[in-house]
């Protein structure tokens, strides 16, 4: 019987759909996990790397970091971190709102704009758009590495030791839980003051080998690295937190569909036996 | 003897974390070996091995690619770089960067200013909630 074969048909493409739907979800699940203990992992680095830094600049009040105060330059840099698939629900877009917002704030302050994009949702947004592209790396996989953001970072790092910038942001999801992920612009450069570093009583130093100001400035650059990773990582975890949901909510969808069908192609069968056997009886009468 | 804490960690794991007897290691300046009451100091590393020799005698190596040693009276930390670093490569890696960027302009000229652009992304993110209202509507 041809009944409803479109409607057959139908059901088995949005069914295969859902397949494919339900594994992306269960990929991401598998994958939270894992981006959570790599956020995890990378945390004590940058606590010390923190109270090292609190400690040397008390300790070395005479030498002033140029990462540590704000140029009066006409240009704001930000660090802008993506993902680089989509499928992932509001999450790129709802980062890149909040985001030009904060931008259209210093432009109409009248400050250019200097972007860095890390992902290719960011470069494919970012290019489009009328500010100064200056950078960009794409594809870091699930397990991004420290090394692969080296260049990004330092083009912003230099351009603000030129004094060309005058404040530096990072842009990335916060990941809070499962459910919320919450889009943050947060102030890298320059260094916002540390309320956790208490002024110490004692007056003990270090030895520096070679010098506090080259252990200095080679702690803060790594600084500022750790927290672009600790941010890759956080997007990481965001991203697959809201796929997940996004992947989630279209297999319910597709469920729903396919019942809605299932509903439409058993009326549709049932009025074609109907049909038939009135006709049969119909045609029966008559003779 | 007393023994001595000691963290070896870097930006992307930590490495290891326990009691040692003394850690050695190469300072920029010299190797450098520490034990329990050492005075303060912080030294940039060279591209070398760290030992760790462990209260029980055995001993723990690990090679790290530079980084910074910290030594406190009761604590030694290593916060170690993942790769060799060097001006020239971390510069090569800058400009690579850069031409990513450059490349991505290349085939377009237009450029929309942000207002429009924050317009856009707004609507979208509009569409996005008003699917999920109706949704909800839709499923009572």
């Amino acid at each position: 019987m041809a009944v409803g074969s479109e409607i057959v048909t139908k059901i088995k493409s949005v069914k295969s759909t859902r397949k494919v739907t339900t594994a992306l979800e269960m990929v991401s699940a598998s994958k939270i996990k894992k981006a959570q203990d790599q956020m995890q992992a990378s945390r004590p680095y940058a606590r010390k790397v923190r109270q090292i830094i609190g400690h040397l600049a008390e300790a070395t009040p005479e030498y002033k970091h140029p990462f540590l105060h704000e140029s009066n330059a006409d240009r704001v840099g930000y660090i802008v971190i993506s993902t680089d698939r989509g499928l992932c629900g509001g999450l790129n877009s709802g980062l890149f709102k909040k985001c030009v917002g904060h931008m259209q704030e210093w432009q109409d302050k009248g400050s250019a704009v200097d972007v860095v994009t890390i992902g290719n949702k960011a470069a494919s947004f970012f290019k489009n758009v009328d500010v100064n592209l200056k950078a960009n790396i794409s594809s870091l996989g699930d397990n991004p590495e420290l090394i692969k953001l080296i260049g990004v970072v330092k083009v912003m790092l230099d351009a603000f030791e030129a004094g060309e910038l005058s404040h530096l942001y990072l842009v990335y999801n916060d990941f809070i839980n499962t459910m919320t992920q919450k889009p943050l612009v947060d102030q890298l450069l320059p260094l916002p003051a540390d309320d956790s570093v208490v002024a110490r009583k004692d007056n003990w130093d270090y030895l520096y080998e070679p010098s506090a100001k080259d252990v200095l400035d080679h702690l803060i650059t790594r600084y500022i690295e750790s927290l672009v990773f600790q941010g890759v990582l956080e997007n990481l975890a965001s991203e697959h937190a809201a796929r997940m949901v996004a992947m989630k909510s279209a297999s319910d969808n597709a469920s729903d569909l396919i019942k809605d069908l299932q509903l439409v192609y058993n009326k549709a069968r049932q009025a074609a036996i109907t049909q038939e056997i009135s006709e049969i009886v119909g045609g029966a009468a008559a003779v | 003897m007393s023994n001595i804490q000691c963290d070896i960690v870097s930006a992307e794991s930590a490495i290891f974390k326990g009691e040692a007897n003394m850690v050695v290691a190469s300072g920029i300046e010299g190797e450098l070996g520490i034990t329990a009451q050492h005075t303060p100091l912080i030294t940039q590393l060279k591209p070398g091995e760290i030992r760790v020799i462990q209260a029980d005698g055995t001993e723990e190596h690990f090679y790290v690619s530079g980084g910074i040693l910290e030594v406190q009276p009761s604590l030694v930390s290593v916060l170690a770089d993942t790769a060799v670093r060097a001006d020239d490569i971390d510069e090569a890696a800058a400009i690579k960067a850069k031409e990513e960027a450059e490349r991505l302009l290349k085939d377009n000229n237009k450029k929309q200013d942000l207002a429009m652009v924050q317009a856009d992304l707004a609507k979208a993110l509009a569409q996005i909630s008003a699917v999920a209202k109706l949704k909800k509507n839709l499923k009572r």
